[in-house]
């Protein structure tokens, strides 16, 4: 086993900015405004280097995918313990369309290349919330998959994975290679330290296009249209259960 | 980020995720945001942004939820100062090699201004630790221990005594040679931290009148001879004890001097300039806290009929507050930069930035309370305990004093050159 592991980290608008659509309604002002790592990137950093630091694996490379800006994010991962990048440069209109499907063939380009022996990844971006980058990527490796885990253990060559399901908690015992898909309480990420920071830059970061991995980036989805969520109505107080059961009626609820 | 309240990082990640709230924006506000014009990011290296990301992040997670009950309760945070240690800003400009971080004036300015966002009283007491390792002149015990920047010990550094405000060479705590230790009399107002730290840096008399027979001895807590007198109560700065720290007979050991006999004003002196630079520095997080504040205010506030926003007076007013505070910061940062460089004019622009920045920043503050109409005045805002914070940044580091060296520098630098020599 290599002992490699691949975290994926996504560039996306900072979670405490106020998000405001374009007024041409094609998506979200994103020029100028604030964007910092995915927090359920940071998370699956966190849990890599603590994995590398019980030395239960070796090394831990960080993945982003998107413009030269991608590289920030990178940076970040790298002085969080991350030890080297690779940046897979997209940008453009090619960006605009990037979604779940193209990451992950590119996450499982990779994986093969590096010999990977786990994928750790956020559970969801908060831009887009699509929670399918994770599981589309073990689909197409063909790995076993560890999805929203809020524990992880490693046992030999197999994981222990506590994942956070409607019902509860389920836990269950998967092979390596796998993908692992990182929730909210998986732990806390740390904050880099200074000197940390300053030896990231000496961490490298490789740059490689998705042509070079063979992985077209087409999109089978085309965006028409974001608007902002409806305002919200002023409700109506009801004085019994009758009122209120006839209300729910009249407006075709029930 | 102050604004962001008592939610902890996790559950304002959930408020996230479940986005239950939109401000549909006010078209009437410019589009490029107030918010971009003050974003003290522009123009720094992609190393300085990371630092400074750090510090915002570690000011908002860490500081901010308990800005409030810091100030009313009284607490000293250590527990949070050493992990800001522990991240690397106990020392951030010392060098590596004794424990600190190694980095620029400027850098240190960047990181300290983000801090002040979260706490201004914690942040300015962690910059006035950091003297301490910068008064070695030569090696004793204390210079390599890496408690120093804070991360086993906090300690104080003094210079300010009863009876001699800003007339620091004239200082009265007399030390008096007696075998191997020096006997240490009299007493220091109005001390950071004094009482709960560990390890008090003194200016005292040692040898005759005037700059040249003052040195500077360490005295570790718990020194026969040292006491303390009644914690203050402050109008701000309240996560800080102020005491008096009275000396009786103290006997201090010779070795605890940092530097030769008669070099205790120099280093005085030396560490003002970095002082003055960390103090303007907290001022302006401060300060941009509080615009941030204010217009997250006047998007709220209805009167009229209309948000506060739509007030083309409320408009202009914030965009001169916005307008000073950027012009506050690049003060301070070219100080920063000439300070590092060992410029010329490195002495005059820190005294100036400490000048204009921290009556400038108090200003913008006070604006940003007014805005805020009644409930600026009330507690629950944090704009009221910025104003208050920032009140004494006016006051601390010398006020005439360095209009004086100044004006002095204008007409007569080589007498000054002299007397400091």
């Amino acid at each position: 086993m290599s002992g490699r592991v691949l975290v994926g980290v996504k560039r996306v608008i900072d979670y405490a900015v106020k998000i405001r659509v374009k007024p041409d309604n094609s998506g979200v002002v994103t020029d100028g405004v604030k964007h910092s790592m995915n927090p359920f990137c940071e998370i699956a950093v966190e849990e890599a280097v603590k994995l590398k630091e019980k030395k239960l694996i070796k090394e831990v490379v960080a993945v982003s995918c998107g413009p030269q800006q991608s590289q920030e994010t990178i940076r970040t991962a790298l002085a969080m313990g991350a030890d080297r990048g690779i940046h897979v440069e997209v940008s453009g209109k090619d960006y605009e369309t990037l979604g779940p499907l193209q990451v992950s063939k590119i996450l499982a380009a990779l994986a093969k290349k590096e010999d990977a022996q786990l994928i750790i990844l956020g559970k969801q971006a908060i831009d887009d919330d699509c929670n399918q980058t994770g599981q589309m990527t073990a689909a197409l490796l063909d790995w076993p998959q560890g999805t929203f885990a809020s524990e992880v253990s490693m046992d030999g060559a197999q994981v222990k994975v506590v994942r956070e399901i409607d019902g509860g908690l389920e836990t269950i015992k998967i092979n390596t290679p796998a993908v692992l898909t990182a929730d909210l309480r998986l732990n806390t990420p740390r904050y880099a330290t200074l000197p940390n920071i300053m030896k990231a830059k000496k961490k490298k970061i490789a740059n490689v296009k998705p042509a070079d991995l063979g992985v077209d980036l087409t999109s089978r989805l085309e965006v028409l249209r974001v608007d902002e969520p409806p305002q919200r109505q002023a409700g109506m107080k009801v004085e019994t259960v009758e009122d209120l059961v006839e209300k729910l009626r009249d407006t075709g609820m029930v | 980020m102050a604004a962001l309240g008592p939610l902890s990082r996790t559950a304002r990640l959930g408020c996230n995720l479940c986005r239950k709230h939109r401000l549909v924006f006010n078209r009437n506000l410019q589009r490029r945001g107030i918010a971009s014009c003050i974003d003290p990011s522009y123009g720094l290296s992609e190393e300085q942004k990371e630092f400074q990301k750090v510090a915002f992040d570690f000011a908002a997670n860490e500081m901010a939820p308990h800005m409030a009950e810091w100030d009313q309760k009284e607490i000293f945070p250590v527990e949070t100062m050493r992990k800001a240690a522990q991240l690397g800003f106990g020392g951030i400009y010392v060098q590596p090699e004794v424990g600190g971080s190694g980095l620029s004036r400027l850098d240190t300015s960047i990181i300290f201004e983000a801090l002040s966002t979260g706490c201004v009283s914690t942040t300015a007491y962690i910059s006035i630790h950091k003297y301490g390792p910068l008064r070695c002149a030569q090696p004793c015990r204390f210079c390599n221990s890496p408690f120093y920047c804070f991360s086993e010990g906090v300690h104080s550094y003094r210079c300010f005594i009863s009876g001699s405000g800003s007339d620091a060479a004239s200082l009265l705590t007399s030390a008096r040679l007696k075998g191997d230790h020096y006997i240490l009399n009299g007493s220091k107002a109005f001390i950071s931290g004094g009482g709960d730290t560990d390890v008090y840096v003194v200016m005292c008399r040692t040898g005759g009148k005037g700059p040249k027979g003052i040195s500077c001895l360490v005295v570790e807590k718990g020194t026969p001879g040292l006491s303390f007198g009644k914690k203050e109560k402050k109008v701000g700065w309240n996560s800080q004890p102020t005491r008096a720290v009275i000396f009786e007979d103290c006997a201090v050991p010779v070795t605890n001097r940092l530097g030769a006999e008669g070099q205790g004003f120099n280093i005085a002196m030396k560490g003002l300039n970095g002082g003055r630079i960390n103090i303007a520095s907290c001022s302006l997080g401060a300060a941009h806290a509080s615009v941030l504040l204010a217009r997250d205010h006047l998007l709220v506030r209805k009167q009229f009929g209309e948000t506060l926003a739509n007030n083309q007076f409320l408009q202009f007013k914030l965009a001169e507050m916005a307008t000073k505070l950027v012009a506050s910061r690049l003060l301070v940062r070219e100080a920063a930069t000439a300070l590092q460089q060992s410029r010329a004019d490195a002495v005059s622009l820190c005294s100036m930035a400490k000048l204009f920045v921290t009556d400038e920043c108090f200003n913008i503050c006070n604006q940003a309370l007014q805005m805020h109409g009644g409930y600026g005045y009330l507690k629950d805002y944090a704009v009221q305990q910025f104003v208050r914070d920032i009140r004494v940044h006016q006051i601390l580091e010398g006020r005439c004093i360095f209009s004086f060296l100044c004006s002095r520098s204008q007409f007569d630098l080589s007498r000054l050159q002299e007397k400091l020599a």
